[in-house]
């Protein structure tokens, strides 16, 4: 389905860490290292990173080792959820693509999510009772 | 197994349906049901004699609805095997001579029933038109113009009648059935009643009061005719349409070897359907061959020869149970010990016959493609040879016959089809082949796979004598599940039957232009 016929996306809690990650300049682009998938244009069923298949976010599918964003910490399989403010949970791939390839901006900030945050999280909640 | 001469070219066989009546057999019948009066079951034959065809030369006046056979209405309809038992071997000898005897009587009686019905259906009309003349001429009307052209209407509908008639109704007999054809008699009945009222109302009206209204008469008489027609529309519906919608799917086994096969029949009655059965057994069924049975049979006999069983316990104990039970007891211990060696008899047995099958098939094609090579056809414009040299198509045959005939007699003999093929038949095949320019494996075709029943010669098709054994009564209707035999003198075939079930479709409309698509796509860009 094109963008403005999707269905709105539904609200979503998730636990985020903040990621920095510098653009490298090659020759006359600046990359960040990594590829994403997905998209709201994108068939979510063949995303081999979500747990709910039917999760049209955006996915970090491959990092170019030693490339900035392995260096920032970005793994394979995260879910983006925002890029710079910009909302990545509910747009297309192109969107995605170009709001992570600002030729203005030399920093990006990613608010990411991962499965094993969450499990931190819990763990650190059942270990440490609240005080 | 009789030869049942004497009843060819009877019973007139037109169309299936419920209820069947073959009367010429029924005084066989009743001997015969007699006899095995003892089953609860009632047991009617079922008679096929060959299909000569009928003498209509006595029928061809317009019989309306009859041809010879229903002569059972006259006769006893019903219950002709409920009788007290009787010898058999008395009652089999003095068959065939009872027979011939009951035979010609409801042969005649039958077909005299139906000439007479036949003329008076057809004379009717005419007499409805002559009579006035005859007896009341001075006051009659005359016949004006649209008068005259009923004369015509009348004439041409009689001739259709007749044709109609003798398209249905004239027709060689197939088979003699054992009970009444209970449409044909309803039929006939409708058929006498309808006339009888019409002459009643005929001479009540018009000959006692004399009308002089002769257009009115004419009238009269054309509508009998159009009734009549419309009768003959009815018999055609009930005789021959209604059984042609597939109702049942039935399941016919030999049981000599389990050769089974599935036919869709309509609503029949079960001895039509016997009948349906048997004519596509003989076309179906590839020939009944006791000399294939002979193994099994073997085997089965070994098991049982090499037990004896002694009593031991002496003559004191109660000898008829205790010699069952210890016999039935040994023989199953010694059954699970030989369970061993006997399987594996057969599987090298049924391996090295399949090896010795397959060497004399290959050295039987090998000498009959041989044998063919040897002669040929002699074209028109070659220069004539001397007329020793020519040959028909049957010296032929017997010149090249010798090269092959050992090979295929051994052939023969593997597969245990020597009984089937006596010489004549071959080298007659062999002609017909070599008439018909076929190959040799054209001409090989008839003994390597074992064929339907009529492609045999006449003394193989066993039991052209059937017997039909069910526990309904055999003028009911198939229904689902039904079960009857038809038992021959080697074999019998069982036969059950399954209702076609009632299909419930409901529609769904696809608007074609709801067939979209759209890619699966799982970009991956890196950035």
């Amino acid at each position: 389905l094109p963008a403005q016929d999707q269905p709105a996306g539904k609200p979503v809690t998730a636990v985020v860490q903040k990621i920095e990650i510098q653009k490298l300049r090659q020759g006359d682009n600046l990359i960040l290292g990594f590829s994403i998938g997905g998209g709201i244009d994108q068939d979510p069923g063949q995303n081999p990173f979500s747990e709910d298949k039917s999760d049209k976010g955006i996915y970090v599918t491959r990092i170019t080792p030693g490339g900035p964003a392995e260096v920032a910490d970005l793994r394979v399989g995260d879910k983006i959820m925002q890029v710079n403010g910009w909302d990545m949970t509910v747009v297309t791939h192109d969107q995605a693509r170009k709001k992570l390839t600002k030729k203005k901006e030399e920093v990006v900030r990613l608010l990411i999510t991962r499965k094993s945050l969450e499990e931190a999280v819990k763990h650190s909640k059942g270990c440490h009772p609240r005080q | 197994m009789d030869t049942e001469s004497t009843y060819s070219g009877y019973s007139h066989y037109s169309g299936r349906s419920r209820g069947s009546h073959r009367h010429g057999e029924r005084s066989r019948d009743r001997h015969k049901s007699r006899s095995k009066d003892s089953r609860s079951e009632k047991s009617v034959t079922i008679n096929t004699p060959p299909a000569e065809p009928l003498l209509g030369d006595s029928s061809v006046r317009g019989e309306q609805v009859q041809d010879d056979n229903w002569g059972e209405t006259t006769t006893a309809v019903t219950g002709t095997s409920e009788h007290s038992l009787s010898q058999e071997d008395i009652v089999r000898i003095t068959k065939d001579l009872e027979d011939s005897v009951g035979l010609d009587c409801r042969r005649y009686v039958t077909r005299t029933i139906a000439v007479i019905l036949g003329l008076l259906v057809f004379l009717t009309p005419l007499a409805f038109l002559v009579l006035p003349h005859i007896l009341w001429p001075e006051k009659l009307q005359s016949c004006g113009t649209a008068c005259e052209g009923l004369y015509i209407s009348v004439a041409f509908k009689l001739l259709i009648l007749l044709l109609a008639v003798w398209a249905l109704f004239f027709r060689p007999a197939r088979a003699g059935l054992p009970r009444v054809f209970v449409f044909r008699v309803l039929l006939a009945v409708l058929v006498f009643l309808f006339v009888v009222s019409y002459w009643l109302f005929y001479s009540v009206r018009i000959l006692d009061s004399q009308d002089d209204n002769y257009q009115g008469i004419v009238q009269y008489a054309v509508s009998l005719v159009d009734a009549l027609l419309f009768i003959h529309y009815l018999a055609v519906v009930l005789l021959e349409l209604r059984q042609l919608q597939p109702c049942f799917s039935v399941c016919v086994t030999r049981s000599s070897d389990g050769e089974t096969r599935h036919y869709n029949l309509g609503q029949l009655s079960i001895q039509r359907a016997a009948l349906a059965i048997i004519e596509h057994y003989y076309c179906d069924f590839p020939i009944h061959n006791p000399a294939l049975l002979s193994a099994s049979k073997s085997r089965a006999a070994k098991h049982l020869a090499g037990l004896k069983v002694y009593n031991v316990d002496g003559p004191g104990n109660n000898a008829a149970a205790g010699m069952a039970q210890s016999q039935s007891r040994a023989m199953i211990a010694a059954a699970a010990r030989r369970r061993d060696t006997s399987h594996n008899e057969l599987y090298y047995e049924e391996a090295e016959h399949e090896r010795r099958v397959r060497k004399r098939r290959a050295r039987l094609v090998v000498a009959v493609e041989e044998a063919f090579t040897h002669i040929k056809r002699m074209q028109e414009e070659e220069p004539k040879k001397a007329p020793g040299d020519v040959m028909d198509p049957r010296e032929a045959a017997q010149a090249i016959f010798p090269s092959m005939a050992r090979a295929l007699q051994k052939y023969l003999r593997t597969t245990k089809q020597q009984h089937c093929h006596s010489m004549e038949s071959i080298q007659q095949h062999l002609a017909f082949c070599i008439t018909n320019n076929m190959t040799p494996k054209a001409f090989l075709e008839s003994y390597l796979t074992p064929g339907p029943t009529l492609q045999y010669g006449k003394d193989h098709w066993l039991g052209r004598r059937w017997t039909l054994i069910s526990e309904a009564s055999v003028t009911n209707g198939l229904k689902d599940g039904s079960v009857f035999v038809l038992k021959c003198v080697d074999f019998s075939l069982v036969v059950t039957a399954k209702k076609i079930p009632y299909i419930q479709m409901s529609e769904e409309y696809i608007d074609p232009k709801s067939h979209k698509f759209v890619l699966r796509l799982q970009s991956e860009t890196s950035v």
